[in-house]
């Protein structure tokens, strides 16, 4: 996983609240068995008119002023919905590194850490400010640092954003987690251990053919 | 003492707990920190979908499933469930891969697989409590956000993306940060015609969409106790609709009783020692949660959503709302978005919306306590002239079921399609779906935009009143019919 240390660029304005990851990314698109190819589908119920087939030019994706945008603010509720990874995959290859919302869903959120995408949550009123200076100024761009916590605007202003430690060190070393989950695997078959001893009821396997009812 | 208990014996004397803490309790491997919580996941359950990436993943590190015998899959979300379906029939090719691709993957990794011809096929949330794979007290996660359905059983159960479910088949173990805590209590008798569906959408429209986010929500009080497992299971599954990490219900005799022989449940003794620990999970007295809301439900109407989340939902007897009269501009917004994708006018009565569609299945409402109540609402009448209506059984367990009780011919004579069982037109993946402009009268549980298929038009409502809407060819009120 590319690992985010820093990043600075284009912010572009999703001014929508509870945008859901079946409008990031529309359920046909997961038919698919890599995880690479959705960038083009990002949005694509409201990024494309007719059919699917022409760039739709009065959504935000496509206005000119957007193009190259890596920074995407939204209004509360980002990513709600399905669990689908689709839906970061989609904005990972479309180009954004960091979103910016009041709020974001549980799973999305974490799903975003998987990626290398940094979610920041910044209280409601700041966010909407942030949408309306994003709307007002063309070119308005956005920078992150991660290790000091903080988004730069281009009036100069900084502004400070929560991310707990593990979170904040697996996007800065771009960490795999399932290597340093094994690296604990003693541990693991303890705990399993003592687990079918103490309530060997949840251990019926699933392996084992059963009668069906 | 039950066994279920010792481990945390300790911390249970110095502190009431609620159900999520114990079992939250119960599964920590290790407590890196306070945000990084090493879990033990009980069960993991798998489909076509979000899993192709994560086997691939473990190819290319060369690592095995650790635990398969905690594994199962099941194809669902994107076959086709009309009658007599058949692999070679399938001509979109990206649907026979991630077929095969399943199929490949469990082959390889020994996991267990319910096939299409499987006679335990089902979608995946119906048939892990229909098969006794879904137990109280137990940590439950797959790729699929209405994973939440199997806290129904006082089960810790929660969806998780596919980097997520790379980890879990790797080391049964995932990084959670513990949510907060949140008792939902409701109270009241519900009338005949209203059912956990409406309670479960009244909620969300009361409590919005985003009430739950970072919280588990329990289930609670007289409303809830009185609901079947097949209700419980409806009203856990919308909690991630109020955008909870998981929702739960208190485990209790009519847990046990739903349990008690299911193929994969534990028999005899270990059942009996089970029982035991179980009777401990629920919440104690006094124990403290994070955020509490009280409901009442008496006098709640069928719920009808008129927009395009779920929290936009209306008693039957009710109006489209006005956005001229709300007053949040961000509100105000979003409805007026949502009635413009509708294609609905402000104080349009809710029995004067037409539908062209009706779909009665999902992992929300394709238990056989639903069709039961549909069929009984359809036995006699015809689905209108102008509407297409089509069931799809949660499992092929149910549709069996089904078919013996007569169901399937009600539904049959009164010209529904009955189909086979799997996701269907709930996700719109294998074929079945809306076209541009076509309103759905739906059980399932999401009204998003498209996501019954592009420019599709869905209304969710409860079974039986999806059933009269086929019937009728606009929404009634069931309890006047």
């Amino acid at each position: 996983m590319e690992p985010f240390i820093t990043h600075a660029g284009i912010a572009m304005a999703l001014d929508r609240v509870n945008v859901n990851t079946d409008d990031i990314i529309p359920a046909r698109f997961l038919k698919t068995v890599t995880r690479t190819g959705l960038g083009e589908a990002l949005f694509c119920n409201w990024r494309y008119i007719d059919g699917g087939n022409v760039p739709n030019p009065d959504f935000e994706l496509n206005f000119p002023r957007y193009q190259g945008a890596s920074v995407l603010v939204a209004g509360d509720n980002f990513g709600c919905g399905s669990s689908r990874e689709h839906a970061p995959w989609a904005l990972g290859e479309y180009g954004f590194r960091a979103l910016i919302a009041p709020s974001f869903a549980d799973i999305f959120f974490n799903n975003c850490f998987s990626n290398g995408i940094l979610p920041i949550s910044l209280d409601e009123a700041t966010v909407n400010g942030l949408l309306r200076d994003i709307e007002a100024t063309p070119g308005y761009s956005i920078a992150v640092d991660l290790p000091e916590q903080t988004v730069t605007l281009p009036d100069g202003r900084t502004l400070h954003f929560e991310i707990d430690a593990f979170r904040k060190e697996r996007l800065l070393k771009g960490l795999d987690l399932v290597g340093y989950t094994l690296s604990m695997d003693d541990e693991i078959k303890a705990y399993v251990q003592r687990r079918k001893q103490e309530v060997p009821w949840l251990f019926v396997p699933t392996t084992t053919a059963v009668a069906n009812n | 003492m039950t066994a279920e208990t010792t481990s945390d014996t300790m911390n249970a004397q110095t502190r009431p707990r609620t159900l999520f803490d114990k079992i939250w309790d119960a599964h920590v491997v290790k407590a890196q920190t306070e945000q990084a919580i090493l879990l033990y996941i009980d069960r993991h359950l798998v489909h076509e979908v979000t899993s192709p990436q994560a086997f691939t993943g473990l190819r290319s590190a060369k690592l095995p499933v650790l635990r398969p015998e905690a594994t199962v899959a099941v194809l669902d979300h994107n076959i086709p469930t009309t009658q007599g379906r058949r692999k070679l029939d399938i001509v979109d090719t990206t649907i026979s891969t991630t077929i095969t691709t399943l199929e490949k993957n469990t082959q390889d990794f020994g996991l267990p697989l319910f096939d299409m011809q499987d006679a335990r096929q089902g979608i995946v949330h119906i048939i892990g409590p229909e098969l006794g794979i879904t137990l109280p007290g137990m940590t439950i996660v797959c790729g699929d956000s209405h994973t939440s359905t199997h806290g129904a059983f006082g089960a810790l159960a929660f969806g998780i993306g596919t980097s997520e479910v790379e980890h879990v088949l790797a080391t049964q173990c995932l990084w959670q940060e513990k949510p907060k805590s949140m008792n939902i209590r409701i109270e009241g008798k519900i009338a005949e015609g209203v059912t956990a569906k409406d309670i479960a959408l009244a909620v969300i429209g009361k409590l919005g969409t985003g009430v739950g986010t970072g919280h588990v929500i329990e289930f609670s009080g007289s409303a809830v106790r009185a609901l079947p497992m097949d209700g419980r299971m409806t009203l856990c599954n919308m909690a991630i609709e109020a955008g909870a990490r998981a929702g739960m219900v208190a485990p209790d005799e009519t847990t046990f009783a739903y349990i008690k022989g299911r193929p994969y449940a534990p028999k005899g003794e270990l059942f009996e020692q089970a029982v035991a620990a179980w009777s401990q999970l629920a919440s104690d007295a006094g124990a403290a949660y994070d955020k509490a809301f009280t409901i009442d439900i008496s006098g709640l109407g069928p719920q009808v959503t008129w927009g395009t989340n779920p929290g936009m939902v209306v008693d039957v007897t009710g109006n489209i709302p006005d956005p001229a009269t709300v007053s949040d501009p961000v509100t105000r917004e979003s409805y007026e978005r949502a009635l413009q994708y509708m294609g609905l006018e402000p104080n349009q009565k809710i029995t004067e919306i037409a539908v062209n569609t009706v779909f009665i299945g999902s992992c929300t409402n394709s238990r056989l306590d639903d069709l039961r109540l549909a069929a009984q609402y359809v036995k006699g009448k015809k689905v209108s002239p102008n509407v297409r209506a089509l069931v799809v059984p949660g499992s092929m367990n149910i549709r069996r079921q089904a078919e013996e009780e007569g169901l399937a011919d009600i539904f049959r004579e009164a010209g529904f399609d009955w189909r086979e069982a799997g996701c269907s037109m709930c996700i719109a993946m294998n074929g079945d779906r809306l076209s541009e402009g076509e309103r759905c009268a739906s059980t399932s549980n999401r009204n998003f935009e498209g996501r019954q298929g592009r420019g599709g038009r869905t209304h969710l409502v409860s079974p039986v009143m999806a059933a009269a809407a086929a019937v009728a060819g606009h929404f009634v009120d069931v309890r006047e019919a």
